[in-house]
């Protein structure tokens, strides 16, 4: 593709975007929009260190639930601004990433250790914060106070209670917002020398290094960038819900649904993220509609298919739907210009 | 009395020696599950995943067998064992083999979407309520006297034990064992003197699929099932690997046992909750300090 | 400009490298041979950073580097290829190189550009933007050697970067690798091609069982008794300076 054809792609995308809640009236389908973007911003975040860099982990849950609580316990606690917490929230889950790569990094933890280490990290916060009563509040959770005010909306972070217009769409936006400036991030990082870097250290650390390439500094980068992203979508998460506890934070469900994203949308690049979470979230309502016909409303059945789908683009597109729809634009262009 | 600065309750030396014991007992189905996991990646190099939703899967076989036969879950192992090996086969050589391209990163993603395959499938069929079995001789047993071990965990000690046994003669003795471990070994080399590699594989992710059957019915009697309780074990399975070593049989056994113990007092010194997190720490303190473990040969 | 100073590695209980010395002047192509399992290899994982050594000492340009991480040795000018080679398969030729050039240059589009500038100089011009997974062995060897050039290296270790080439491809290299040297980069190479040892090194060194066992001009080393029977066995240099006696006679 053209780098003009990219540009007005990428226009095309954000401009539907951030147009579209205009053109929407229900609430479920907003709702579906902004689910679908929280998760293109936490895939993207995996997307950072796995795709890009490599390094698969299975335990990205500790970026979400860490950025989530710090967001939710600095207002809890010290009743600080979310506009002044968000970026404690966003720098310490870097902190800690920081802390998991050095260890992980240092010791060369690679491959099936790194997806290891990664799980057994979002463990150990899972079980901390569910016995540490005291700092965390334990298993019930960090409830924030609901604003009621519309004049504090905006101070407080807070929609639910604003005029219609923040009301209806002000969460949408935030996570819109979000998602553009992680995306930009990403976009930006593909395009520097730090992420020719680390795509080359993905390919092969040793000859990135024989090149000049320092592979532990530039994985450690990676790392918290990825956390950084992550972390974001976890102050989203705490702002529209109010509420976070130990099995939403830490809980295997947000590190799965990370990897499901970028995997099927496609590794290692800016835009497949967002389509891997358009489709799997496109799929899962169908597949949704379809067995609530059948055998009424059952957990499990959208991760069934989300599961099928990743085997099947694993086995079969390992490019993804990015990778797809690449080849199909280009059988497209040779006919037209045959 | 302190310890690194916590303030740890004290216990008698029965109190102690009881928890260990019945440390050893966990230890011993920790063991199992592991070996499986062990003998996988030992002869594949990959680190599968979907090991938890095995269990998970044969749990609920032994389970229903119960409910709809009547079949004590002991006996349920001459159904299961042979049915896991064969699912355990089929998986290997019909999807992930398929579908990794060889590559260890996909493998790793592979098992992973097979694990959440199955544990949603079981969500989905069963729901996520408990099931448990109940057997006449679950609250029997003998009185040590520091503990009283019931007559499940005794089984459970004495069939892990047994199996690990049978499972080394098996890979000593017989042509498919020796296969296995010369591929385990050498791939390339294996596959020069005529061994089927693809299909050398697929047994011995059958195999590994069949220890965990088998742990599956010694569990059964203790512990409730429910389409979560793969994902408990996995994890402890992990860290027994990683601590015993990957890749050895003595590993798994040792690894589970000391595993076992340790998980034991740390519920008795640490509480509940908490205890459960030395599993987590220890995970991490071998994969940083000596990731081969304790009988691990250094990988390449 | 290279000094290596008893260079020792053992590997449980083989000795791979055992009290290895070697000089490499600035400005000369310099070889290093021996038959396989040498350490020849080993040797130059050592140099590069890629191994610890037991003991003995690497100095480079005057500074010690014994020890250092490959990326750091390499900034200093000190880089190498692989004797098993290892392409980014995922990207293409120039993106390839551009990881090299990135070393020296920070932006993007000047290390593209740089990137293609050295693919030319190599003769990969034409595969700028193939995929490095779809070039033959013979590309995959240009392509690192252009990778490690784009790095603006003083002094190249070049490991049997002739292996797996025919004749026309040797002879073609042959010329790059001089080209190379005439532009002032310092070349150490490890060669099992007798063709290219022979036409580009100003000096060799003979390695066997991880101890240097002759050096000197190519042709008086490839004379030496000492080097025949390394490579053809026990008496075989008796068996040779026979079989000339009985030629002549």
């Amino acid at each position: 593709m053209t780098t003009r054809e990219r540009i007005l792609g990428w226009a095309f995308i954000l401009c539907a975007l951030a147009l579209a809640p205009l053109f929407i009236t229900s609430n479920r389908w907003i709702d579906f929009l902004e689910l679908t973007l929280f998760i293109a911003v936490l895939g993207q975040g995996w997307n950072v260190l796995g795709g890009y860099g490599g390094q698969y982990s299975f335990g990205h849950a500790v970026f979400f639930g860490t950025g989530a609580y710090i967001q939710a316990l600095l207002q809890y606690k010290l009743g600080w601004s979310p506009w002044l917490t968000l970026w404690f929230a966003i720098s310490g889950t870097a902190a800690v990433a920081a802390m998991i790569g050095y260890l992980s990094f240092r010791y060369g933890l690679r491959g099936s250790y790194f997806a290891l280490i990664t799980l057994a990290f979002a463990e150990a916060f899972h079980v901390v914060s569910r016995s540490w009563s005291s700092f965390t509040e334990g298993g019930q959770g960090v409830q924030l106070t609901l604003n009621q005010d519309p004049a504090l909306a905006l101070a407080t972070f807070q929609f639910s209670f604003g005029g219609p217009f923040m009301k209806a769409y002000g969460f949408y936006y935030t996570i819109f917002a979000i998602l553009l400036i992680s995306y930009a991030a990403t976009w930006w990082m593909e395009h520097s020398r730090f992420g020719a870097q680390l795509v080359a250290v993905r390919e092969n650390e040793d000859a990135a290094e024989a090149l000049g390439v320092n592979a532990f500094a530039v994985k450690m980068r990676a790392i918290c960038l990825s956390a950084a992203i992550t972390a974001s979508g976890g102050v989203y998460y705490v702002q529209k819900f109010l509420f976070i506890e130990p099995g939403i934070a830490y809980g295997t469900a947000k590190s799965v649904e990370a990897l499901f994203a970028p995997i099927i949308g496609g590794l290692g690049t800016v835009l497949g993220p967002l389509i891997g979470s358009f489709f799997i979230h496109g799929v899962g309502e169908v597949a949704k509609e379809a067995i609530h016909g059948i055998f009424g409303d059952r957990p499990g059945v959208d991760l069934i298919l989300f599961g099928i789908i990743l085997v099947l683009i694993l086995a079969f597109a390992p490019r993804g739907l990015v990778g797809l729809l690449e080849r199909v634009w280009i059988r497209l262009k040779a006919r037209r210009d045959a | 009395m302190e310890f690194l600065g916590l303030d740890l309750p004290s216990y008698g030396w029965e109190t102690v020696l009881g928890s260990a014991i019945s440390g050893v007992f966990l230890g011993s189905i920790y063991a199992l599950v592991a070996l499986g996991l062990t003998l996988i990646y030992g002869v594949l190099h990959i680190i599968n995943f979907a090991h938890g939703a095995l269990l998970m899967l044969a749990m609920y076989a032994v389970f229903f067998l119960w409910k709809f036969l009547g079949l004590d879950p002991y006996l349920a192992m001459i159904i299961v064992v042979p049915g896991a090996y064969v699912f355990g086969y089929g998986l290997q050589r019909g999807i992930i083999g398929k579908a990794s391209h060889g590559r260890d990163e996909i493998i790793l993603l592979v098992t992973l979407g097979v694990s959440i395959v199955i544990e949603n499938a079981a969500l989905f069929f069963f729901s996520a309520s408990e099931r448990s079995v109940l057997v006449p001789y679950d609250l029997d047993g003998i009185d040590l006297g520091v503990t009283y071990a019931v007559y499940p965990e005794l089984i459970a000690l004495g069939g892990s034990l047994l199996i690990t046994f049978a499972l080394w003669l098996f890979m000593s003795l017989t042509d498919t064992g020796k296969a296995i471990r010369a591929v385990a070994k050498e791939r390339q080399g294996a596959r020069l003197v005529g061994i089927n590699v693809d299909h050398i594989f697929a047994v011995t992710f059958g195999i590994g699929t069949a220890c965990v059957a088998a742990a599956a019915s010694l569990l059964v009697p203790t512990y409730a099932v429910h389409p979560q309780i793969g994902y408990l074990f996995v994890l402890i399975a992990f860290t027994v690997v990683v601590l015993g070593g990957m890749g050895s049989f003595i590993g798994a056994l040792v690894g589970g046992f000391l595993i076992g113990v340790t998980e034991q007092l740390g519920r008795l010194y640490l509480g509940e909750s908490m205890g459960v997190i030395t599993i987590s720490v220890i995970f991490i303190l071998v994969l940083l300090f000596r990731p081969t473990g304790l009988f691990g040969q250094r990988s390449g | 400009m290279l000094d290596v100073r008893t260079m020792s590695k053992s590997f449980g209980g083989l000795k791979a490298v055992s009290e290895a010395s070697l000089t490499v002047s600035e400005g000369s192509i310099v070889s290093l041979i021996g038959p396989n399992g040498a350490g020849k290899t080993t040797l130059f994982a050592l140099i590069s950073g890629f191994l610890k050594p037991d003991s003995g000492a690497v100095t480079f340009n005057g500074a010690a580097i014994t020890g250092q991480r490959p990326h750091q040795i390499c900034h200093k000018g000190l880089v190498r290829t692989f004797q098993v080679v290892q392409p980014f398969a995922g990207l293409t030729v120039r993106e390839n190189i551009a990881v090299g050039a990135h070393t020296r240059v920070a932006g993007r589009a000047a290390a593209l550009a740089a990137a293609g500038e050295i693919a030319q100089l190599v003769g990969m011009g034409a595969q700028l933007d193939q995929s490095a997974g779809d070039l033959t062995i013979a590309g995959r060897k240009r392509l690192e050697l252009a990778r490690a050039l784009a790095t603006g290296p003083k002094l190249l270790l070049l490991d049997e970067v002739m292996a797996g080439l025919n004749a026309t491809e040797i002879a073609d290299l042959v010329a790059v690798v001089r080209k190379i040297r005439d532009s002032g980069v310092t070349i150490f190479l490890i060669e099992h091609v007798m063709q290219a040892v022979m036409s580009l090194s100003d000096y060799t060194y003979v390695l066997n069982h991880g101890a240097m066992i002759a050096e000197g001009q190519p042709s008086q080393v490839t004379k030496d008794p000492n080097v025949i029977e390394a490579y053809l066995g026990h008496g075989a240099a008796k068996r040779l300076l026979a079989m000339e006696a009985t030629a002549d006679a």
